[in-house]
């Protein structure tokens, strides 16, 4: 492993930040259930919390389990480092207050999470950041919406759940061209369907409670930075480039070259906000990342055949997977996902030509598919998100994200791809039969 | 922070968090090829928190520092000279890394008494740099880059490193790279420092000038400039009865962030020895 290699993906799933315990010989990654971490003498303390010496203190900040998690995310992303917290939105919050205050404005693609709009579009705003919603596909619309105070561009990779393709490179560009960086949710991707680093994103953002663990029993996030922007040349970031009297006068960017983003959103955010994963929780999502690789393998090939199944079935409308030539991103799959269009995911939605109630037949004649409020699952889920996940949105905003009042969201699993069309068929059997 | 003027270029010293203050003793810290100060954090850091001024210098044409990029290692060791007599310090402890190394080298020789202590971290003489990678270096430099730290890599579970837990040295040292080599839109300073690294001819006798003791901290599984590669300078120090100390530690060529508190360790109690 040392020396010449360069580790694939594969192997950094399974090694990255992890090493036989030196105190014990285990192999497996130790969870360190401990709130906090014993100080070799008083200088060693005093060095530890002014940043003189690196290590553990107190498991909000940070704890070894946690750090393999980091180092590992950080190695599949290629980043710098990246930084473990409670949740997806706790990893979008700690993102976007890291970086501004009141006062400061977004600009965000309309195809999000439901929870990350309200994020944005309600709760922020009582903070004083506004957020001005562009449809992702818009490129004039990214540029139309900048304003002065602009600190931050947000988009999903994937957007949920019509699975519309970020345009990352122009995206990105067009956020580089008014020195702010590219925030990325890669949530429904993955590192192993797409790097947004390598495409030009700047800080890429995960709930963890998705494919990164995979097994539907944790809920976790993870926030990761590319190192790429140059807060210092952009002007527009004095959390990141001016004394900051909340941490011993310390300017991020000169302590970090390419990490500063990092460093205060550690000793800020997590310090203060609090909202950090617990050790448990990271061990978990571990044991979900070994197998990362096999398992998006098995989601993208039970999705294919899904998907061909409802493409040609009778009593289905749109199918919205970048896989069908007829879906808008298909040609930016093709061109940005690393495994081309079946790489966007085994999270996509589907119409079914009816009414609401035989939609509603639909859902509760499944059998296999699990009616829950998650994605990304070892087992396969589904959800009507106009009543569920994107229940808050007005028509207006639903259709903006891509979702009818009809809509079904399936989230594809691991399970033999027959018995799903098997659990597909019955249920569209049943939902025809309730419109008889 | 501190700016200096040094041969009319401002010129970017980190100083540890701390201001420079002149009563104290002051330990310079030099980079290496397409590194800055940053590398550097967590020693200068502490040194600066125990009784030392730091001065871990942007070089001339690196990131924070404007002025042309030295294209010699003789050049290099000329501009720490003048940053000493810019800033006002007339005796320092010199510090470098790689091929920041040898600039500490032969800049302790042509400083003469006016060096306390010398360290040497990661290096090696001659620092030959293969002809592939010197290309590579102009041509291709993020394959180069790529290289470079493949080959400096020793461990893909290094310990709380200067980001604190959840950095990813690797990632750090490829963004470090893209960042110091778009800082300069003039000189290719990849190529230029590896270049300045492969013609160094005087490390023999720049060891064999020096007057104050010299400390190699080397890693044990570096593949950039091997241990064995830094025999020729040990034994040219010890010949001409310097008072060499060598530590060897269980790392690759990133031996400040690889392994931050053994690298510190050694050269604080180096430094606290009579210079």
């Amino acid at each position: 492993m040392p020396g010449y290699s360069d580790p694939g993906f594969d192997t950094l799933a399974l090694h990255a930040g992890a090493a036989p315990d030196p105190a014990t010989g285990a192999r497996a990654v130790p969870i360190h259930l401990t709130t906090s971490f014993v100080f070799e003498s008083s200088d060693h303390a005093a060095a530890l919390f002014n940043l003189e010496r690196s290590g553990h203190v107190y498991s909000r900040i940070s704890n070894p389990t946690n750090a393999v998690f980091e180092q590992r995310m950080a190695a599949l992303e290629g980043g710098v480092g990246a930084i473990a917290v409670a949740s997806g939105q706790a990893a979008l919050h700690l993102s976007i207050a890291t970086l501004m205050g009141a006062g400061s404005h977004i600009v965000a693609s309309t195809a999000l999470y439901g929870g990350s709009q309200n994020l944005l579009h309600y709760t922020l705003r009582r903070f004083g950041i506004e957020t001005t919603f562009v449809k992702p596909g818009d490129i004039d619309g990214w540029k139309a919406a900048i304003r002065p105070n602009t600190r931050l561009f947000f988009g999903e990779t994937v957007g949920n759940p019509g699975l519309d393709v970020l345009d990352i490179p122009t995206v990105a560009q067009i956020a580089h061209e008014t020195k702010v960086p590219l925030l990325v949710d890669s949530t429904l991707t993955t590192p192993y369907l797409v790097k947004p680093f390598e495409l030009g994103a700047d800080i890429v953002y995960h709930s963890a409670t998705k494919f990164l663990s995979g097994h539907g029993t944790v809920i976790g996030g993870v926030v990761v930075d590319g190192g790429s922007f140059d807060w210092d040349a952009s002007g527009h970031f004095p959390e990141l480039t001016e004394p900051y009297e909340g941490f011993h006068g310390m300017t991020f960017s000169e302590e970090s070259t390419v990490g500063a983003f990092l460093l205060r959103a550690r000793r800020e955010g997590l310090r203060d906000f609090g909202a950090c994963l617990s050790p448990h929780s990271a061990w978990l999502i571990l044991q979900g990342l070994e197998t990362l690789p096999l398992r998006m393998e098995r989601h993208m090939s039970n999705t294919e055949k899904v998907v061909q199944f409802l493409a040609s079935h009778a009593l289905v409308g749109r199918v919205g997977h970048p896989l069908l030539e007829s879906h808008p991103s298909h040609e930016l799959a093709k061109r940005l996902l690393r495994h081309g269009p079946r790489g966007a995911g085994s999270v996509f939605s589907f119409d079914i030509k009816g009414t609401r109630e035989q939609g509603k037949a639909f859902i509760e004649a499944l059998r296999l598919f699990s009616h829950l409020a998650n994605v990304g699952d070892s087992r396969s889920l589904v959800i009507h998100p106009a009543s569920t996940t994107h229940f808050r949105m007005s028509d207006e905003a639903l259709a903006g994200a891509g979702i009818g009042p009809g809509t079904i969201r399936l989230s594809i699993g691991l399970e033999d791809p027959d018995d799903l069309i098997d659990d597909l068929k019955r249920a569209l059997k049943a939902a025809e039969k309730a419109g008889a | 922070m501190m700016f200096v003027q040094v041969n009319g270029a401002r010129t970017y010293c980190y100083t540890g968090g701390k201001p420079f203050d002149p009563a104290k003793p002051t330990v310079v810290f030099i980079h290496g090829v397409l590194n800055d100060h940053s590398v550097w954090i967590l020693q200068s850091r502490y040194l600066a928190h125990h009784g030392w001024n730091v001065l871990a210098v942007d070089l001339p044409g690196h990131c924070k520092s404007e002025g042309e990029a030295p294209a010699t290692v003789e050049a290099a060791a000329d501009f720490i000279g003048a940053l000493l007599d810019a800033a006002g310090v007339q005796r320092a402890a010199l510090v470098g890394h790689s091929w920041g190394s040898l600039i500490a080298l032969e800049a302790a020789a042509r400083l003469g008494d006016r060096v306390s202590h010398l360290v040497l971290v990661g290096t090696a003489f001659p620092m030959k740099v293969s002809p592939a990678l010197i290309e590579a270096s102009l041509n291709e430099p993020m394959k180069a880059l790529a290289m470079v730290n493949v080959f400096s890599r020793s461990t893909l579970a290094a310990p709380p490193s200067a980001l604190g837990p959840g950095t990813w040295v690797y990632g750090t040292g490829m963004a470090l790279g893209r960042r110091v080599l778009a800082s300069n839109p003039k000189v290719n300073v990849f190529h230029r420092g590896f270049v300045a690294c492969d013609r160094y001819a005087n490390g023999e006798n720049a060891i064999a000038a020096i007057t104050c003791p010299v400390l190699f901290v080397l890693g044990g599984l570096d593949q950039m400039t091997h241990p064995k590669a830094a025999q020729t300078l040990v034994k040219a120090a010890r010949a001409a009865d310097k008072r060499v100390s060598v530590v060897s530690l269980p790392v690759g060529h990133h031996q400040m962030t690889e392994t931050p508190d053994t690298t510190l360790f050694a050269i604080r109690d180096f430094l606290a020895t009579a210079g």
